[in-house]
């Protein structure tokens, strides 16, 4: 590309030779050195454009012209048009068809400390809003539940308690099994050090029958079904399934959050359970192969050590646990917008709540448990 | 064909519309009751207005068409009508027989209502999702089955033989073990219609009936539509931007505009086109054709 200055230099006279294609274009000027060049004449009153030279051209011209085009708007002098190509002249045109609606860029607007905390705490107060007036339906649905005034099908409960339960059994026996077994392990290393490499079975018993059984599964629930519960859910709702349901008279929440809750809380106490025999089988592997313990020894210490309050603990944390996930799952699925993103955001934010709500409830029935010198 | 044709089919869908003399708009008016009434609506999400001061009236048995630009709010003005949302301002009547036996009309506002009165009009509501809206995790038949299992005491064989009834209506026969996964899109929206008409509504709404079909389902979608509107002479509501459906079912419409955020035609479609001075309807009813 050339300049050519005509007329006592008033008019400037761009020389666009070759291609000018996006893989080409740094070949050629850039548009700052022609606007450089248009600020270095005081006299310039128009620029035009010799194009018989010009081949082959894409968007990036357009985008050259167009910048060009607006310093000269800006400043004053004439953009003569009418020397491009036909093709460019009416691209320009089109472009330039439906002027920009005042008002409607986003504005970049960085906030301040003080409006980003004003923000989170009016996020997390209307959130907690949210959490309420959803435990507030389901104790209402719960209630009608039990007075009869509505009920809820095998059909519907059987898919969702087999789902929760059978399926989730392999992983459950792998994660409890293997938690058995490091707790054995680092109990192990201490205990022969005294001799009292017996008390491992103990540990074991003590440790995942009373909490660590409860919260195992309770966190593999979380990440399993509660995100699943999130995710169908959420697509439901971005598929207009629970419009469909709301219009119909027929409150989502009782068909479909109750179910679910139902039969997290059901199954999660039997999950336990056995969670809690792999847990002991971990630790037995441990004593039988490592410590060169004898079955029989390891059961009976087992059984002597384990109170049966340890045993009920454990099953009404799961209980509780159960109905926790299930609870959060379900929220975050119902609260999904509308969009593939917000199914995902839904299920992450379900396992999240799901895992912080079983901790502090761990901690609560641990500390109430020992207020009451269980 | 090319374009002049379809430029002249145009015109003469106007021209086939005959004025309707005052003695028949009189006539009109005392055989056709009021179905549902909107008054002075606004529509709102949060601080933003959708669409304000909406004041029309759909009649028993009308083909009611919403139409109006993409995003002028059609499908947040069906939200309302169905009672998804509530209206920021002004209120929406329904004129509901209390019950099937009685021809007696009751007026209730959906906001209003006992829970009585909210549960026999969501009863006589029908509604076609855009996407079809299927419960995924239940086979056709028992999506069908769901609203006669809330709404009637009918025994279980009664129901599976509505259902496959209502199925056969809309082409399906046959389908009834399948999962709305399994089915095509036009399926799925037909299903849809059943589940819609599970319960005899009186009033049908459709959000974009013939969105993502080809023009022969579109076509037949809509001489279905025409065929339950003479048959069992349901109210139906309708939104789209499908010209040729506006023209070929819509007995009145209103049109919503996103600039004026307001309603600014309200008719017989065929009527606006004919007759209508504003450049945007007759713009938007011939395809930006006629200027």
């Amino acid at each position: 590309m050339k300049y050519k200055i005509i007329n006592n230099e008033k008019e400037l006279l761009l020389e666009i030779t070759g291609n000018f294609l996006i893989d080409t274009v740094s070949d050629n000027l850039t548009v700052s050195d022609v606007i450089e060049k248009i600020d270095s004449m005081k006299e310039l009153a128009k620029v035009g454009f010799d194009v018989t030279e010009l081949k082959k051209w894409d968007s990036s011209i357009l985008t050259f012209l167009k910048q060009i085009k607006s310093h000269c708007v800006n400043n004053n002098i004439i953009f003569v048009k009418e020397s491009l190509p036909s093709g460019i002249q009416r691209v320009l045109e089109l472009a330039e068809a439906v002027p920009e609606r005042k008002g409607i860029r986003k504005i970049d607007s960085s906030k301040s400390t003080l409006e980003l905390i004003g923000d989170a705490s009016i996020n997390f107060a209307n959130s907690s809003k949210d959490m309420l007036e959803f435990l507030g339906e389901v104790v209402v649905a719960f209630l009608r539940l039990i007075s009869g005034r509505y009920k809820i099908k095998g059909s519907i409960i059987i898919p969702i308690i087999r789902e929760c339960s059978v399926d989730a059994l392999p992983i459950v026996s792998l994660i409890s099994c293997l938690v058995g077994l490091i707790l054995a392990f680092v109990g192990a290393v201490q205990l022969v050090m005294f001799g009292a490499q017996i008390y491992v079975a103990s540990l074991v018993g003590i440790a995942m029958i009373r909490v660590m059984g409860a919260v195992m599964a309770g966190v593999i629930m979380a990440g399993r079904t509660g995100a699943a519960f999130a995710a169908q859910l959420g697509t439901m709702e971005v598929n207009e399934e629970i419009d469909a349901l709301k219009t119909l008279g027929i409150s989502p929440i009782e068909f479909l959050v109750m179910p679910r809750v139902l039969a997290l809380s059901i199954i999660m106490p039997l999950l336990c359970l056995y969670a809690d025999l792999m847990g002991i089988v971990g630790g037995m592997i441990v004593g039988l192969f490592m410590l060169d313990l004898n079955f029989m020894e390891y059961y009976n210490m087992t059984r002597d050590s384990v109170s049966l309050n340890s045993f009920w603990i454990g099953i009404f944390q799961s209980f509780v646990f159960g109905i926790l996930v299930a609870l959060s799952g379900c929220l975050r699925g119902m609260q999904c917008k509308r969009s593939a993103s917000a199914v995902g955001e839904a299920a992450t934010s379900a396992v999240v709540t799901a895992i912080v709500a079983i901790v502090i409830a761990t901690a609560i029935i641990t500390v109430l448990c020992n207020i009451m010198g269980i | 064909m090319n374009i002049t044709t379809v430029d002249n089919t145009l015109q003469n869908i106007g021209n086939d519309f005959k004025e309707p003399d005052t003695k028949s708009v009189n006539l009109n008016n005392d055989t056709k009751k009021p179905h549902i009434v909107v008054k002075n609506l606004t529509m709102a999400y949060g601080t933003l207005v959708v669409q304000q001061n909406l004041d029309f009236t759909v009649n028993q048995g009308d083909i009611f068409i919403i139409m109006g630009g993409s995003g002028c709010g059609k499908s947040t003005l069906l939200r309302h009508l169905v009672g998804l949302q509530k209206p920021s301002k002004g209120e929406i009547l329904y004129n509901i027989s209390s019950n099937n036996v009685s021809s007696d009309l009751k007026e209730i506002n959906f906001w209003e209502a006992s829970q009585e009165e909210r549960r026999l009009l969501m009863k006589n509501f029908g509604i076609l999702y855009q996407s079809g809206a299927l419960w995924s995790s239940m086979t056709l038949a028992e999506n069908i089955a769901l609203p006669l299992e809330a709404y009637t005491n009918l025994s279980g064989t009664q129901i599976k033989e509505l259902a496959s009834f209502k199925l056969a209506l809309v082409g399906l026969a046959g389908f009834e073990d399948y999962y709305p996964s399994e089915i095509s899109g036009g399926m799925k929206k037909r299903a849809g219609l059943a589940r819609a008409m599970a319960l005899d509504p009186d009033i049908l709404f459709f959000d974009e009936p013939s969105a993502g079909l080809d023009p022969v389902s579109a076509r037949l979608l809509d001489d279905l539509i025409l065929e339950l509107s003479e048959s069992f002479g349901s109210t139906i509501v309708v939104v789209t931007h499908e010209l040729a459906s506006i023209f070929a079912i819509g007995t009145n419409s209103v049109f919503l505009d996103s600039v004026t955020k307001t309603m600014i035609a309200n008719g017989n479609p065929k009527y606006l086109l004919k007759n209508s001075k504003d450049q945007r309807v007759i713009n938007f009813l011939t395809r930006g054709e006629s200027k």
